[in-house]
């Protein structure tokens, strides 16, 4: 089969590349578009490293392959936030050392992202069956854990105040 | 075990204002928003792509090697072999920035030249456009071999006429200590204990493969980007090359994971030979299966503990044989051996002790550093041996411990005397009591605990004579720049050396950039190794930031019309102590400095101490610089009738001397728990005839977020070690004790002792059955 033009938005940004049909998501993220924090860790659906949020869900990109994300919606890590406007869960990663060597956070903080979206009060045992499929070698998971609990607080918080405010207004 | 913790000696630290807090990292934003570049991250144009290929039998000559037809592949800019290197050494000795110490026999081929001695030994090399044409340029590649007898058992390996991998008798290194009188001391005991230990090996597993890029710059300098935790290796590198030491850069990334799998040379070398030989950028990136391959492994051990005791609990007299597996070439196997004899008894006093050990040539893949260096694997051994002993006389396991722990001012069993506080009991009465009470057993469930003391070394091998420099400068602005050759492995190695010049300087951690870990642009600092970064560079930070703060100090002092003591700095400010409101910007305070020609930057050098080595035929002699002492206490429950594990309750207590960043040090403990955890219950590699079986993440498994609850952490801190501000190292020691506790721990549930780790439900069964206690 003839490599094809498919188009995706990356992070608000929309993208068309040239894709031959057996390259997987995690290839065109990487190599070809140049979204370097999806990281590569086993390229089989082991390890987590990769992942991304596909049309609302989070996936390891390295299983899906190009073609079928034709006209999708992706997020990776730096969609979420910067240096200087931080998403909460980044900061929160940030603040209670749940990055040590930092290369699976963009997919673990990716993963607790998609999990606060659908759950926003995890208990500690959500958090860990969320979060199973993406290794950490550094961590032995504790901070990674705590900092999740914390973003969730922060965003609930946060929200509650938005709506309180939306009330008043 | 109803343990209560024994109360800790009065200890005044300073209450300092940077150190000691839970500080963010100065890495950490930047690796969770994803704008941290990894050493595969980088894809500079013109690029060429790397691919090594490799031995796919254990040992063999190679009759025919022909890469004509790769070579002749449209778009493969360059297929490299043994023939055409410069220079086809690797040197796989201890690299140091005083000099390269290379033991005769350590060198190994880059390529084979015309033996393959293990499955995955790099023969050729090539560089294509795309990594799909250089996979297949490699598969055009044609080999035939003369397959060669070979041997996977270190025992059988020594044995006279086994097949030769390191002549003449395959042992790459041996140590002993001999101290006291063994005969004596075992005939004064009551009773006798031996017991055999094996574990095996352990793949680092670190989430980041081996991966790099390597161009020629504009002054014919070779530059080599790489994940390394050893940028001293441009030296070897530079000899295999053939090129001058300061025509080869290492610069070093953020690592994603290191744990002694990085301390060796794995990409880099294969990238400058690419580069040299097409001019071109090149990028090699190994993938998991190729990392699994390629990399070093933990040492599988054989470990053969005879004890004398008395009937109330006195060691008499120790006699351990250790035997290590080392695959195909010895790499730091001799080191790692040295660690395993200098601690082979444990954190005991044993007067009488004879310790043989040895490490043994095999066709596996070869073995070399991974976290703890030897030490763990003797730990398992000799806290599973004391629990045997307490075992044999009835004695509380504890007790039996607490009447033979080592104390400061003692003699370890290689004659080094212990300088700084050594809390034993301290450490392991806190670890167990943190335990509780056990759960009770329930269905076919029995609940057991167990833990595990241990004694560590810090720091370099104190022969190698090791140094770090580190350079600190103040801009005019008031911020501050550090410049250190440190690799950063994710422990938080750079961010502790800001926390130390903002502690000294009074400059915001926001306000300190740092460069690091590159040859050409930071003045070395040596390995991120032997635990001996906070050590070695946290001192030499210290030491330079120290030297600004006096010229500071001084100008302020004629400012304030004070004496220099009465000055501090605080928050971007200099002040007289007491009285806030006599202060000045820091910015002011260097501009003055700088009016006068007052130095605002400083280079400095660590050492450490150099000792001569060690007496050949007793051990005896200083080998570390200082050592960390801890325990870790867990709960296990195991179903008798499936054999699987639970890990229940874990805790572990360490003397850190002083926490330069207490969340820091906690990551530390709890990352090194889990992995000796995984190594103890789960993670198998399997190698069958030198084959790695479980090559991959899907049959290697590692811990994952479901699998353990969260060890405990108790930190504690003497403050006497030798690093800075009194900081001990525990990069390595937070694993050693985790996998002899389990092992404890399952014992003790089950009322029988598995010698051999991982522990999994076969041998969990078939230690029931030798029993009968199997239930179902
Ligand atoms: S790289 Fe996709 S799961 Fe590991
Ligand atoms: S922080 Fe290193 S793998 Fe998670």
């Amino acid at each position: 089969m003839e490599a094809k033009v498919i188009h995706l938005t990356v992070n608000g940004r929309a993208h068309r590349a040239l894709v031959e049909p057996n390259l997987s998501l995690l290839h065109v993220l990487r190599e070809l578009l140049g979204y370097t924090d999806v990281k590569n860790g086993c390229e089989k659906g082991d390890c987590g490293a990769c992942t991304v949020i596909l049309n609302g869900k989070a996936v390891n990109s390295c299983l899906v392959l190009a073609w079928q994300a034709e006209g999708a919606v992706v997020v990776t890590d730096t969609g979420l936030g910067t240096l200087e406007h931080p998403h909460p869960v980044q900061e929160a990663f940030a603040d209670l050392g749940a990055a040590q060597c930092g290369y699976c956070t963009p997919g673990m903080v990716v993963s607790a992202k998609a999990l606060l979206d659908e759950n926003p009060h995890p208990s500690e045992a959500e958090i860990r069956e969320a979060l199973s499929g993406n290794l950490c070698r550094c961590t032995g998971y504790g901070q990674i854990v705590h900092a999740v609990q914390l973003a969730a607080e922060k965003m609930v918080t946060a929200e509650s105040a938005e709506n309180a405010e939306e009330k008043t207004r | 075990m109803k343990i209560t913790a024994k109360p800790l000696p009065s200890v005044e630290l300073p209450e300092l204002r940077q150190v000691g807090k839970p500080l963010r990292r100065v890495d950490a934003l930047s690796k969770t928003v994803g704008a941290t570049l990894y050493a595969g991250d980088y894809y500079p144009t013109n690029l060429l792509y790397g691919k090594v290929f490799r031995s796919t039998i254990p040992h063999g000559k190679i009759r025919r090697l022909d890469v004509s037809q790769a070579r002749a592949l449209e778009g493969v800019a360059c297929v490299l072999t043994a023939g055409d290197l410069p220079r086809a050494v690797l040197v796989t000795d201890m690299p140091g920035q005083t000099g390269q110490k290379r033991r005769s026999g350590s060198d190994a081929q880059v390529l084979a030249t015309d033996t393959v001695r293990f499955i995955g030994e790099p023969i050729a090399l090539v560089a294509a456009e795309t990594e799909a044409l250089a996979e297949q340029a490699l598969r055009l590649i044609e080999i035939e071999y003369d397959p060669l007898p070979a041997v996977f058992d270190p025992l059988e390996a020594m044995q006279p006429g086994a097949p030769q991998i390191y002549p003449p008798d395959n042992v790459v290194a041996r140590w002993r200590i001999r101290k006291g009188d063994v005969a004596a001391g075992m005939a004064a005991a009551d009773v006798i204990v031996e017991n055999t230990f094996s574990v095996p090996y352990q793949e680092h597993a670190y989430l980041e493969p081996e991966a790099g890029v390597s161009w020629v710059d504009e002054r014919g300098v070779i530059n080599i980007r790489v994940c390394t935790q050893v940028v001293e290796h441009f030296r070897s590198i530079s000899l295999a090359l053939g090129v001058p030491q300061n025509k080869l850069r290492i610069q070093g990334t953020m690592v994603g994971g290191g744990f002694g799998g990085k301390e060796d040379i794995t990409v880099e070398i294969f990238l400058g030979l690419l580069a040299k030989a097409t001019g071109r950028p090149v990028r090699l990136a190994f993938s998991r299966e190729e990392s699994i391959l390629a990399h070093s492994k933990r040492h599988p051990y054989v470990i053969t503990h005879r004890t004398g005791v008395t009937r109330d609990g006195h060691i008499t007299a120790a006699e351990v044989k250790v035997i290590s597996n080392s695959g195909a070439y010895v790499y730091l196997s001799p080191y790692v051996l040295l660690y395993s004899t200098g601690m082979a008894v444990g954190p005991y006093r044993v007067e009488n002790v004879s310790v043989s050990s040895a490490s043994v040539a095999t066709n596996n893949p070869f073995t070399s550093a991974f976290r703890g260096f030897g030490a763990p694997q003797v730990c398992v051994a000799y806290e599973q041996q004391m629990d045997e002993i307490a075992r044999a006389i009835g004695m509380d396991p504890y007790e039996l411990r607490r009447r033979n722990f080592i104390h400061k001012g003692d003699l370890t069993i290689h004659g080094q005397e212990l300088t700084s506080a050594a809390w034993l009991e301290e450490t392991t009465t806190r670890a167990v009591a943190a335990l509780g009470d056990p759960t009770p057993d329930w269905g076919s469930f029995k609940v057991g605990q167990g833990f595990a003391s241990y004694m560590q070394s810090y720091g370099r091998i104190t022969w190698l004579h090791d140094t770090s420099q580190a350079w600190v400068g103040l801009e005019m602005d008031g911020t501050a720049t550090i410049r250190a050759g440190v690799p950063d492995l994710g422990a938080g190695q750079i961010s502790a050396l800001a926390q130390i010049v903002s502690e000294v300087l009074g400059v915001a951690m926001k306000d300190i950039t740092i460069y690091h870990t590159d040859s050409a642009v930071t003045p070395l600092s040596g390995t991120s190794t032997a635990t001996r970064q906070l050590y070695m560079s946290g001192n030499a930070t210290l030491q330079a930031a120290t030297a600004i703060r006096k010229n500071l100090l001084e100008r302020a002092s004629r400012y304030f019309e004070e004496l220099p003591e009465a000055i501090d700095l605080a928050d971007a400010r200099a002040f007289v102590k007491g009285h806030p409101e006599q202060s000045l910007r820091l910015a002011e305070l260097v501009a003055m400095c700088a009016s006068e020609g007052l130095p605002l930057a400083n280079l400095a050098m660590f050492k450490a101490p150099f000792t001569g080595p060690i007496d050949p035929e007793t051990g005896q002699g200083q080998i570390w610089p200082d050592f960390t002492f801890g325990a870790q206490a867990v709960e296990v429950a195991v179903d008798t009738e499936t054999g699987e594990i639970l890990l229940l309750k874990s805790a572990a207590c360490h003397d850190v001397g002083r926490a330069i960043n207490p969340a820091a040090v906690e990551g530390q403990i709890q990352g090194g728990s889990s992995q000796g955890l995984g190594y103890a219950l789960m993670e198998d590699l399997a190698v069958e005839q030198g084959r790695i079986k479980a090559g991959s993440l899907s049959e290697y498994l590692i811990p994952t977020a479901c699998d353990f609850p969260e060890t405990q952490v108790i930190i504690l801190e003497s403050g006497t070690g030798v690093g800075p501000f009194g900081a001990k190292g525990i990069g390595e020691p937070s694993f050693t004790p985790a996998p002899g506790a389990v092992a404890n721990a399952v014992a003790n549930a089950l009322g029988v002792r598995i010698h051999e780790l991982p522990l999994t439900p076969d041998r969990v069964l078939a230690a029931l059955d030798k029993t009968g206690k199997r239930s179902g």
